[in-house]
């Protein structure tokens, strides 16, 4: 593959870079170190600035009002976004917009107008509800979250984990089991309301990530009309994993992004430190390193626009997905880690983003599916078809 | 799994107490005289000596508190925001001492 950016892309991607370095950067400076939002009125400043770019709402579909950027331009601007100490998990603290809970975008007419409007005008907020106590590697099957047909309604009963963003949504996708009898065929989508009697948001759970936190829901006989059924009865499983596979690239973009950012303050540390009468950038145990980083950083990137590229070309792209968030996910794990062993005592404190990304990116080996699982997903593909 | 509640003893908000503080961070909570809780804030990492600093500062601004207590933890902006959506809660409004929170969009929790 010869990847070459277009000039338009080279254009957006500039533009970006700029941003992110000249707005969003100088920012972090009066923040907290793990400090994953602004004050309203910088992040009001940021979004006016990413609309006057025509940038605003990136994931969101041209016909339904957002800008008509391709999927790999969207992933060299992930790959920028995330280059800033908060960004792993909050890319320009939300400047870009998102596209929201892309399943809505396949609901019917009347859920259309009842949640994905609303979304995209930012007047309502959606969870994803997936991961369950029972495991999230293999959500087909973990799933015991039950849903039971009464009436007009469907009552649902259970728990879900790790869930983002539920404590201040207006609504969310749920996954439930209506058919105890098949596997991923027995799993459907409801949309729930969060002030829906018996839905309740238990607990925040903490984790590495101190700025941007999971929690855990309970539902106990949750009711929820028929109408807000996603898609159909038994067929929710396709719906949360096109989700998963799509997801990939974005997440693998966020990893090659910090690495880039963290290679870059190693190679500038290293022009700048002197040991033992010599720079450190003159010592081979530091150029290997160095080396070593670009090298997982290539190629996370060559894997993740690889991916991206048949995307777009329409074919199927699942295991490049999942070879470029395996590689993304762990190439900039040891990029972080060799860029604090560069740093020394200094690249352990909160002065400098390498702590916070050192803790960020071990959840980005689990996060949206482990190492294991892709390497399973993977497997799966070759061994059903002949890969060359 | 700890509880979602900070609920250790109160100690008096005096400088030899705070003195005794470890320069680390996490969350404290302070209260009046009667133990209702009037603000809940963090020690995060641009405090100069964690805990003790902003319990100092605390203790310097006045402001009716008399009591504090505190909680170590590495974790101090997610269990600050559990702590807001828990006393929202358990009371119905945020301390108040915590006004500035309310500008932004917090969460709901329905602790068990």
């Amino acid at each position: 593959m010869d990847f070459e950016m277009t000039a338009e892309q080279a254009l957006i991607v500039d533009q970006v870079r700029r941003f992110v370095r000249e707005e969003v950067v100088p920012l972090e400076a009066k923040l907290d170190p793990d400090a994953s939002r602004l004050e309203p009125e910088d992040q009001a400043r940021l979004v006016s600035i990413t609309r006057a770019m025509g940038l605003y709402g990136l994931g969101i579909p041209p016909e339904f009002g957002g800008p008509d950027v391709d999927i790999v331009t969207q992933t060299l601007i992930a790959i920028e976004t995330s280059q800033h100490r908060a960004g792993l998990y909050s890319p320009c603290f939300g400047a870009f917009g998102g596209a929201g809970l892309a399943q809505l975008y396949e609901a019917n007419d009347d859920q259309k107008e009842r949640y994905l409007f609303p979304m995209l005008r930012g007047e309502k907020h959606g969870f994803f509800g997936l991961t369950e106590p029972s495991g999230g590697s293999d959500p087909a099957r973990a799933i015991r979250t039950q849903a039971v047909r009464d009436g007009d309604d469907w009552v649902i009963n259970g728990a879900k984990i790790f869930i983002s963003g539920a404590d201040g949504a207006d609504f969310g996708i749920v996954f439930a089991r209506t058919d105890a009898s098949k596997g991923r065929g027995g799993v459907t989508c409801f949309i729930v309301d969060a002030d829906t009697p018996g839905f309740y948001v238990r607990r925040v759970v903490h984790t590495l990530r101190s700025g941007h936190y999971g929690t855990e829901l309970q539902f106990e006989d949750a009711r929820v009309p028929h109408a807000n059924v996603l898609g159909e009865v038994n067929r929710g499983f396709a719906i949360a994993n096109d989700r998963l596979t799509r997801q990939r690239i974005p997440y693998a973009a966020g990893c090659i992004g910090v690495a880039i950012a963290a290679q870059r303050m190693s190679i500038d540390y290293a022009k700048q430190r002197e040991t033992f009468g010599a720079m450190l950038s003159t010592r081979q145990a530091i150029q290997w390193m160095v080396v070593d980083n670009e090298i997982d950083i290539q190629t996370a990137r060559w894997a993740t626009l690889a991916a991206a590229c048949k995307a777009a070309r329409g074919e199927p792209f699942r295991t490049e997905a999942a070879m470029a968030k395996l590689l993304a996910s762990e190439g900039a794990s040891r990029v972080v880690d060799r860029a604090i062993q560069i740093h020394g005592g200094y690249g352990v404190t909160k002065d400098f983003p390498f702590e916070r990304w050192y803790r960020e990116m071990r959840i980005r080996r689990i996060g949206e599916g482990p190492s294991e699982v892709q390497r399973i997903v993977m497997a799966r593909d070759l061994f059903d078809q002949a890969l060359y | 799994m700890a509880g979602v509640r900070l609920d250790k003893p109160w100690r008096a908000l005096t400088a030899a107490n705070v003195a005794g503080l470890a320069g680390e961070l996490g969350v404290y909570q302070l209260a009046d005289g009667e133990g209702t809780v009037i603000r809940i804030g963090y020690a995060g990492g641009r405090s100069l000596f964690g805990l003790r600093s902003e319990l100092q500062a605390a203790l310097a601004a006045g402001g009716g508190a008399s009591q504090f207590r505190t909680e170590v933890t590495a974790g101090y902006m997610s269990r600050y925001d559990e702590l807001l959506m828990v006393h929202v809660a358990d009371f119905g409004s945020l301390p108040e001492g915590n006004a500035d929170d309310a500008r932004r969009r917090l969460g709901r929790l329905t602790p068990g």
